[in-house]
């Protein structure tokens, strides 16, 4: 069962592979099944031990490939076997897969552990303990689908992976599932999630389809190596099939237009947004194209549509990122933007730099997203010590709030002395993901500008413009949260987390630092790291006359001028959010206004803050009429028609017509009337044939007589 | 010799007629004559068939029949006279309380 | 014919008118007188037919006792001329039609599907039909029977006087 291709000559541990995905489901059923009588810490240690275990699996995965570099595949069981198609649960061990399971389970035991400090928190201050195990479940559930996705040796085992994550999703967001708007908001957050993934889900299954029909299989190795012949078999299928995908891919990496549900899932706990929302889930989208590779550089089109979505997306995520007040939404809306910076590079064929920015982008997004965790739970700890102390109750009903958002960015401020370890991360975070020299952003960032400067520049000028705004919300985040003097009385109580929150943040800052020795320019190990598995031959590429770039350059000029860029913005950022913005405070109640740009360009800062009404619009054009529609079929057609119509008056009311029918005409009037007509009968004859009781003795005679005669005269005859 | 059939004619007359007051008289003691006569008719034809066969049985058989009739027309008149008591008429057709 | 028929003939009319004049006369005592009649005519018949034993037992047993017997309970109850009514009128049609059919059919059965010895050819052996021959049958191959008839007159002296117990 277990292919065992002992060939080179350093260690192999190639059979472990399928305990990267039973290691999980190992940690999720223990705390299932036993969770109810372990202690919390029990349970946080077996699950981060069961996500730790799966990265020393990864780990050593990585050791193997590096004695034998093309890669195996270890095939688990045989899935479906019906006429030509034979599928089956197969581990692909190659340099792709291997670099995003070392990605998502190291950040995923990071965050485990940090979980451990939040549920606790959350459970303390809001009861219910029975979710700490559900929470641990879940994420545990989480990676093992994850592991699925990216180790499927075929397009349906990455399918059971992508709809696996998108589960858990669903679970994680909908975490607190009686909280919310009217109670109810989380649950539908996590319901419009998994709806708007749905309708990528349904991109996914058509290409799936068309590859089955085009190639007869699903296997990768087998799809890509009949590119050409199926192209000449049927001409443009594999455009379909690459279109098809970036369906899937704008749902599940949320990219226009089925970003939506990305900043809804913010009502989720912190560390789901840093792992799913950040890391790894919406990652599943770039690792599938950067997979399908052979299909897309066959066709130069659907690159560049795949390339020009991902830079609008960038553009467009990173404007309304700078009219953002909760402190969330501002984060999903940059993953949103660096998404779309992966998503057009994978597209324009810079395979390679996308997943570098993958990796980095998920080092220091997990970090910012804890780091937002941490932020507000000094902030609803400080609410805690206002709300118990009859002093500072009085100032705050002095001042006029009763109970403040949290998360909430107006509600900050001078939270860098009051937590410090979570300030230094976070400022660490905040300057990788704005690109400055020599953090792991700056690297993988200009990576990509480079190659879009060389390929597409429609798209390098969007991207330019978007990172010049990733470092303006950047800054002006840091200048609303950490600086300044408090605002609120919760925010002035503030209180740093315990170690177990912020050593895994520290690392994860370590990390986002030092990310860019991954893919130096001139070493590039990474490059050559993938190199190994999206191989694709030159004359393909040439033919099609589409792009594959897997040794990214390195261009002097784009660098100095996106970091001078991002100095920029952030200068800008402290001019108007520290400066002005102190000075604004100054002024009575009624003229501050919340944010100062308002000032500046009220209608615009409108529009940006309202997301452009994509929402509102969605809304109206799909939900609504949607909504009617479901309403119509299950009020007018299914209830009134079907059930008060036909059921009750026409098979009900029929059904008592014909139960009338033999009742009435049948029973009492056919079948009574046999029966009393018998019994009337018997007495007419009855009575007819008592006349011949005569009583008379003499007719009795002749009755014997003639009885006499007839025997005699039978007897004779005979 | 008288043939023995023209004996058993006689005796079927005999016979019928006797019958026939047993189904037309109304008189009760008419009506057991009538049966008197019919018994009679029957032991001729015994008596005849003896003759005819050669066995005495015939013989014994009208001697027992002579002696059940005796019996018999004992006990009816005792009737007879038990019902002219209770009913003052020795009409049959007033005894007709079995009429259903 | 012989003088054997002309004699046959003779009793059986007197046998026949006699019955006939039992079952329609209006009075009672004239019906018993000619069934006696027909009783000795009967006992002529036994009596040409060789059985003289029987014939004498006729008109003791028959006309001597049971016809007596018969007048006294005549006289005893008075001989009523019925009045005639008209409760059943199909009685005697019916009647008549059925002794018809009886005859017929009696007349069918000895004439056209029997064949009988036509005439009795042989000579009695002596004394048949006398005591000597009755008794010795009957008290040896019959004796059951006769025992069992004693106990039927006994049943019947019993029975007569019970019925005519006046309570």
């Amino acid at each position: 069962m277990f292919l065992n291709q002992a060939v080179s000559a350093g260690p192999q541990f190639f059979s472990l592979v399928p305990l990267i995905v039973f290691f999980p489901l190992a940690g999720l059923l223990i705390n299932l099944i036993f969770g109810g009588r372990m202690s919390e810490k029990a349970i946080g240690a077996v699950a981060s031990t069961a996500s730790g275990l799966a990265f020393v699996v990864a780990v050593l995965q990585a050791v193997s490939l590096a004695s034998q570099p093309e890669g195996t595949t270890v095939p688990l069981v045989d899935w479906i076997t019906i006429g030509e198609l034979n599928l089956r649960w197969a581990f692909l061990v190659d340099t792709l897969s291997v670099t995003m399971m070392l990605v998502v389970s190291g950040v995923g035991t990071l965050i485990h552990i940090y979980s451990i400090g939040y549920m606790h928190e959350d459970v303390r201050h809001q009861g219910d303990p029975g979710r700490f195990r559900r929470f641990f479940v879940y994420l545990n559930l989480f990676i093992a689908m994850m592991m699925i996705l990216v180790s499927g040796d075929n397009y349906l085992m990455l399918f059971v992976g992508w709809e696996g994550v998108g589960l858990c999703s669903y679970l994680l967001i909908g975490f607190w599932y009686d909280k919310g708007k009217d109670g109810i908001g989380n649950a539908l957050a996590a319901k419009k999630a998994f709806i708007v993934n749905r309708v990528g889900d349904f991109g996914f299954l058509l290409a799936a389809f068309s590859i089955f029909w085009a190639f007869g299989s699903f296997q990768f190795n087998e799809v890509f190596a009949d590119v050409p012949a199926a192209e000449a078999a049927m001409p443009g299928i594999v455009l379909a099939i690459t279109l098809f995908l970036l369906i899937g891919v704008t749902g599940k990496s949320a990219q226009i237009p089925l970003y939506v549900w990305l900043p809804d899932a913010m009502a989720g706990p912190t560390p789901v947004s840093a792992l799913i929302h950040a890391a790894t889930m919406v990652t599943a989208g770039v690792y599938l194209i950067t997979r399908s590779a052979p299909l897309y550089v066959t066709v130069p089109e659907a690159q560049n549509i795949v390339a020009l979505v991902g830079g609008v997306t960038a553009l467009f995520a990173a404007t309304i990122a700078v009219a953002q007040f909760d402190i969330k939404k501002v984060l999903a809306y940059s993953t949103i933007s660096q998404l779309g910076f992966m998503v057009a590079a994978v597209g324009m064929g810079a395979y390679a730099a996308g997943m570098f920015h993958l990796i980095t982008h998920a080092f220091f997004k997990a970090l910012l997203f804890l780091s937002a965790g941490s932020v507000i739970q000094g902030m609803e700890v400080g609410e805690h010590h206002v709300s118990h102390d009859p002093r500072l109750k009085k100032q705050l009903k002095l001042v006029g709030g009763q109970h403040i958002d949290p998360q909430d960015m107006r509600n900050m401020g001078g939270l860098r002395t009051r937590m410090k370890t979570t300030f230094w991360v976070y400022l660490i975070g905040a300057l990788a993901l704005a690109g400055i020299f020599p953090l792991s952003g700056f690297w993988s960032k200009d990576e990509i500008l480079a190659e879009a400067l060389h390929l597409q520049p429609a798209v390098y000028w969007m991207l330019v413009i978007a990172a010049f705004f990733t470092a303006f919300y950047m800054g002006r985040q840091i200048f609303l949260v950490f600086f300044g003097e408090p605002r609120t009385l919760p925010a002035e109580h503030a209180v740093e987390n315990p170690p177990v929150m912020t050593i895994p943040l520290i690392i994860l800052a370590v990390l986002s630092v030092a990310g860019g020795v991954l893919n130096l320019p001139g070493i590039h190990s990474l490059s050559d790291w993938l190199a190994n598995t999206i191989r694709i031959s030159e004359e393909a590429v040439s033919l099609a006359g589409g792009h594959a770039v897997l040794v990214g350059e390195f261009n002097p000029t784009i660098a100095v001028t996106a970091t001078i860029l991002a100095l920029a913005a952030i200068s800008l950022a402290y001019l108007i959010y520290y400066r002005r913005y102190q000075e604004q405070l100054k002024l009575p109640a009624a003229r501050r206004p919340d944010d100062p740009l308002r000032a500046f360009a009220g209608p615009v800062f409108s529009v940006l803050e309202n997301k452009y009404w994509i929402d509102e619009v969605y809304a109206a054009l799909f939900v609504k009429p949607y909504n009617a529609l479901a309403g119509f079929l299950a009020d007018a057609v299914d209830w009134r028609f079907w059930h008060d119509w036909f059921h009750d008056t026409v098979i009900a009311g029929g059904f008592r017509l014909l139960s009338r029918l033999l009742a009435l005409r049948i029973d009492l009037g056919v079948i009574d009337a046999v029966s009393a007509g018998i019994a009337r009968f018997l007495q007419w004859a009855a009575g007819g044939l008592r006349q011949i009781q005569t009583g008379f003795v003499r007719n009795y005679a002749l009755s014997v007589f003639l009885g006499v005669v007839i025997i005699i005269g039978y007897l004779i005859l005979r | 010799m008288v043939p023995v059939s023209y004996y058993i004619i006689l005796s079927a007359i005999l016979f019928t007629i006797g019958a026939l007051g047993v189904l037309t008289r109304r008189n009760a003691i008419v009506i057991f004559m009538s049966i008197e006569l019919m018994l009679n008719a029957a032991n001729l034809a015994f008596v005849a068939f003896a003759r005819s066969f050669q066995n005495i049985g015939g013989h014994i058989f009208v001697f027992f029949v002579m002696a059940v009739a005796a019996a018999e027309v004992a006990v009816g008149l005792a009737l007879i006279v038990a019902i002219f008591h209770k009913k003052n008429t020795i009409d049959v057709d007033e005894i007709s309380t079995l009429k259903g | 014919m012989t003088a054997d028929l002309i004699f046959f003939f003779l009793l059986a009319i007197i046998a026949v008118v006699a019955a006939v004049g039992m079952v329609r006369s209006r009075n009672t005592v004239y019906s018993a007188l000619y069934l006696v009649l027909n009783m000795a005519t009967l006992a002529l018949f036994y009596l040409i037919l060789g059985a003289p034993f029987i014939a004498m037992a006729q008109i003791t047993i028959y006309a001597g006792a049971i016809m007596v017997l018969f007048l006294f309970v005549i006289m005893l109850l008075g001989t009523e001329q019925l009045a005639p009514t008209d409760n059943l009128p199909w009685q005697r049609p019916v009647a008549l039609i059925l002794a018809a059919a009886l005859v017929v059919e009696a007349v069918y059965v000895f004439f056209f599907r029997r064949t009988l010895p036509e005439a009795v050819v042989q000579a009695l052996p002596d004394g048949f039909g006398g005591p000597v021959n009755i008794g010795e049958v009957l008290f040896n191959q019959y004796l059951l029977p006769f025992e069992v008839t004693s106990v039927i007159l006994l049943v019947a002296m019993i029975g007569a006087i019970v019925l005519s117990r006046r309570t």
